[in-house]
């Protein structure tokens, strides 16, 4: 019941924000995602209370017959991982309806109703478990996403977007391949997640599927060779869009390989382990190499991001607790830092008016408290000890030596050319000469000033004090470790 | 039966208004017709009966389907209100309505026959009533094209049909579906050669009718000529119709028989669905662009007919009502759009978003529904049939149907494109009430079926 209610929240936000006008929507979306927040903070208290009572688990989940034949069940719960997910959402959403005040946009309204839709689609990605249930979801997801690319996105927005679509859609209905495969050659005919970690279908089918899923999954985080749509999309979305995609949607590819892939397909996955972790390696040192050649503010964040969650897949695809628990931790961390890198690129470009690093520099000058935000942001990314994706990459890090000794040393290498691209570029953009480009730098306005604040205390909180979070994972990474295991 | 007695009464109405005078109140009168038909189909159902000697027989399919073809021809009376607008138009209304009924009668026949002589004899009325509409506008080149073309190629695939029922009842010796029924049962292990070519003669004059590939290449150019209206109910109407007499034939008669028939099923059906999506991305006309969509979905919903075994009629009627509410609804867009710009390119689509949110809204809707993406009707219907057809073990040609429909998702952004971020051109589009209505109540249709069509999926 508690989970219909996140659920229901941000639907019902977005058809008001619709009939409102102006200023309004964007205070009325502020809101509405607080409340959400509020609400999420709540489930979480119920969530830990230890004891876990028929009466506890009904309050979490919700499992109605929905259509009969082929057998859908409207299944929504929460589980740690969910859960997790579901704190990540909530926690950038007030954020990103933060970052849009103080900017002039078209039809607000629309903008926001888009934003708050997507808000629903993603929660419910991150609680459904059946699933059809959960396509429908991913799939709902990428229409206002879309929308919000091609309307209020940069130049050359309808090839870039259309390209996203026609990508991850293509991914999405492999996927839908896979489903009603797995729906007819299970024995129990269902699609509920809970049979479907149970009854395993023949590991000469295994393989097939695990590329079905993989691809709609390897599409979407993205990993290298399948992630030719990312760059562009994120540099032409407007700064809201790339928030979301940047900081939750590409979540939804990371956590759908803990959830629908390794516990369903885990001999396959066992399989091709190799190869996408090959995969993953390859994808990240190539972007990293791309993110120190690169000069455009934007699309150095985004090749950054790849090579981010490059390693997490890989941390993921190591089969090992450590690995499973660091790449949920680096999910959390990931969302946040991305966010805040993207969000201080807008702000430079929205000032400037230029997004070129080399025509940039200086700026620590003239604002001091943002490249204070900002060298924290950065230090953050760069998995600094005490910041949030220390933590993660610790785990990832150990998760992969576990696996093996090579991997973790190629590993280690993203972490170095990480803090390469990153310190170099915060060099050339805010230290040095004042650059003639840069010769006024207004100050941060006070919902900028928020939001950036906000992301650094949540760096440091996770990094100091990341006890809740890896109480809060670490059953589901066992549980998830136990059903993927195949010796 | 009732509903197609009723349905002739009205049309030999719309013949008789001429002398009455009723011009002016001819379509209120035949919408509301329909409207009373449309319930009275409705006691028909779980109550099968057979009339004129077992020449037509009603049972749930017939009664569904007929259903669906009433709706689909009411909504077709209620946008022909605003279409038939000319001096020339005005004169013609009446002969005009009267065709549509008798059309609509030609389906009906079609679902309820269990005569091979009532086949023919509904298909024939179908089409005759067409080829007239198809030419209807008697000034226009391109109109004159379609009809004749239309009529020509219509004339073959029948003569094909004729041919094929000979056959059959040369080796049978009866025209009533069921003694052709009960004579594959019994000779279901050594058919007479003769009865196979009499059945493949058929399947060839259904695929021509349900414009299956390579027997499509009528379809673009009448879709294309034909005033925009008609356009509508042949991808609608038309096609839904000669699918529900498709599966109706192959049922009853040939489903033992179809062994030998599979190979050509199967490739028309993966031609279709290829052919349909990747001509449709290269078309600049919006009504080209449709006809090339039905053909794809003509693919879609062979793979119904390919599984037919399994009985998938219940996939069928799901997918063709998805099929004809978004197809209404964005021939309603496009019928307002043409009008208003004067060209049926997808350029006259240029920024609507900016003009008119809300008919691009529609239009996206429609457009997404017949791409097939969630939460619309379009979306559960392709998810429904590939699911049977993954049952029946056509794996291989459901992967077909994922890959042409990743194909066909880009020509339906290309309108969506096209009115999102295009530059608008200086048209006024406004659609009329009765447009607004039509448009409205389709995608709410597409839209409440998408997220509960446990309505529909175990009526059959």
């Amino acid at each position: 019941m508690l989970t219909l209610i996140l659920l229901l929240i941000p639907l019902i936000a977005s058809i008001i924000a619709l009939f409102l006008r102006g200023e309004l929507v964007k205070w009325f979306s502020l809101v509405a995602t607080i409340v959400q927040l509020a609400f999420t903070v709540y489930v979480f208290t119920v969530f830990k209370t230890p004891d876990t009572t028929e009466v506890t688990k009904n309050l979490l989940s919700l499992n109605i017959d929905w259509i009969n034949s082929p057998k859908i069940n409207f299944n929504i719960g929460l589980d740690g991982m969910s859960l997790l997910m579901v704190i990540l959402t909530n926690l950038l959403m007030p954020l990103i309806v933060l970052a849009g005040f103080n900017r002039n946009q078209e039809r607000t309204h629309i903008m926001y109703s888009l934003m708050l839709l997507m808000h629903f689609a993603l929660i419910g990605v991150f609680v459904s478990f059946d699933g059809f249930l959960y396509y429908i979801f991913w799939e709902l997801a990428l229409i206002p996403i879309y929308f919000i690319s091609l309307n209020w996105g940069g130049v050359n927005r309808a090839t870039v977007t259309l390209k996203f679509f026609i990508y991850t859609l293509a991914g999405s209905l492999l996927m839908l391949f896979g489903f009603i495969f797995l729906y007819w050659n299970t024995s129990s005919h269902s699609l509920s997640w809970v049979d479907l970690t149970m009854n395993h279908i023949c590991s000469c089918k295994q393989g097939f599927i695990f590329w079905m899923f993989f691809l709609a999954y390897a599409i979407k985080i993205p990993i290298i060779p399948f992630h030719t749509w990312q760059p562009d999309t994120y540099s032409s979305a407007p700064t809201q869009g790339t928030m979301l995609l940047s900081g939750i949607m590409l979540k939804m590819g990371l956590y759908s390989l803990l959830r629908w892939l390794l516990p369903i397909v885990p001999m396959g996955t066992a399989e091709y382990t190799p190869y996408v972790i090959a995969m993953c390696f390859i994808g990240v040192v190539y972007a990293s190499v791309i993110a120190i050649m690169q000069t455009d503010l934007k699309k150095l964040f985004a090749y950054s991001s790849i090579a981010h969650v490059g390693l997490i897949a890989a941390g993921i695809f190591a089969l090992n607790v450590q690995g499973i628990q660091g790449g949920l931790v680096q999910m959390l961390a990931h969302g946040i830092n991305v966010v805040g890198v993207f969000y201080c690129a807008d702000i430079i470009i929205n000032r400037t008016g230029s997004s070129d690093i080399n025509t940039l520099g200086g700026i620590r000058v003239l604002s001091p408290r943002f490249a204070t935000y900002f060298i924290i942001i950065v230090l953050g990314s760069v998995a600094l000890p005490l910041t949030n994706s220390f933590i993660g990459e610790f785990m990832l890090l150990l998760g992969l030596f576990e696996y093996n000794s090579w991997a973790a040393l190629f590993a280690g290498l993203t972490v170095i050319l990480g803090a390469v691209y990153m310190l170099r570029m915060y060099q050339k953009v805010m230290l040095g000469d004042i650059n003639e480009n840069v010769t006024v730098f207004e100050d941060l306005k006070w919902n900028e000033e928020l939001v950036l604040a906000t992301i650094a205390i949540l760096i440091f909180a996770f990094g100091i004090f990341p006890k809740p979070i890896l109480e809060l994972v670490a059953p589901i990474s066992e549980q998830i470790y136990r059903l993927s295991f195949v010796r | 039966m009732n509903t197609l007695i009723y349905t002739a009464c009205l049309g030999l109405f719309g013949l008789l208004a001429e002398i009455f005078n009723l011009r002016k109140y001819l379509i209120p009168i035949l919408v509301l017709g329909l409207a009373v038909i449309f319930s009275l189909n409705l006691q028909t159902w779980n109550n099968p009966q057979t009339h004129f000697n077992g020449m037509l027989s009603d049972s749930n399919f017939s009664t569904a389907f007929s259903g669906l073809a009433l709706f689909i021809m009411l909504i077709i009376l209620i946008l022909s209100g605003d279409f038939y607008t000319s001096t020339d138009d005005e004169k013609h209304i009446s002969d005009y309505m009267a065709i549509l009924m008798f059309t609509l009668c030609g389906a009906l026949m079609m679902f309820s026959f269990s005569n091979m002589a009532m086949l023919f004899l509904g298909i024939e009325t179908l089409s005759i009533s067409l080829y007239v509409m198809a030419g209807s506008r008697r000034f226009e080149l391109k109109s004159n094209e379609a009809g004749f073309k239309y009529f020509l190629m219509g004339s073959f695939a029948s003569a094909f049909l004729l041919f094929g029922i000979a056959l059959v009842f040369g080796v049978t010796g009866t025209f009533s579906i069921d003694g052709i029924g009960n004579y594959m049962r019994m000779h279901a292990d050594k058919l007479d050669p003769l009865f196979i070519v009499g059945m493949l003669l058929m399947i060839f004059a259904m695929l021509f009718k349900v414009s299956a590939a390579p027997f499509h290449f009528w379809a673009p150019d009448v879709y294309e000529g034909a005033p925009s209206l008609i356009t509508a109910l042949m991808s609608t109407l038309v096609k839904i119709a000669a699918f529900a007499a498709f599966y109706r034939l192959l049922s009853s008669c040939f489903v033992f028989a179809l062994g030998k028939a599979e190979i050509i099923l199967t490739i028309s059906c993966a031609a279709t669905l290829l052919v349909g999506n990747l001509v449709a991305l290269v078309q600049d006309n919006f009504k080209r662009l449709l006809a090339y969509s039905g053909i794809s979905h003509a693919g879609y919903m062979m793979l119904a007919i390919i599984s037919i075994q399994g009985s998938t009629d219940s996939a069928l009627f799901l997918y063709s009502v998805g099929y004809a509410v978004a197809s209404l609804a964005a021939f309603a867009i496009a019928i307002t759009v043409f009008k208003a710009t004067g060209t049926e390119s997808i350029s006259g689509f240029n920024g609507l978003a900016k003009k008119n949110p809300l008919l691009a809204a529609s239009l996206t809707m429609a457009m997404l529904s017949l791409a097939g993406i969630p939460p619309f009707a379009g979306f559960f219907g392709k998810y429904f049939i590939f699911s049977e057809a993954f049952r029946n073990g056509w794996q291989n040609m459901v992967f077909v149907a994922i890959i042409s429909s990743i194909i066909g998702v880009f020509y339906y952004m290309k309108v969506i494109v096209a009115m999102y971020s295009k530059p608008a051109n200086e048209f006024e589009i406004k659609p009329t009430f009765a447009y607004q209505m039509v448009i409205a109540v389709c995608l709410i249709i597409s839209i409440v079926l998408g997220l509960y069509p446990c309505v529909f999926t175990k009526l059959l």
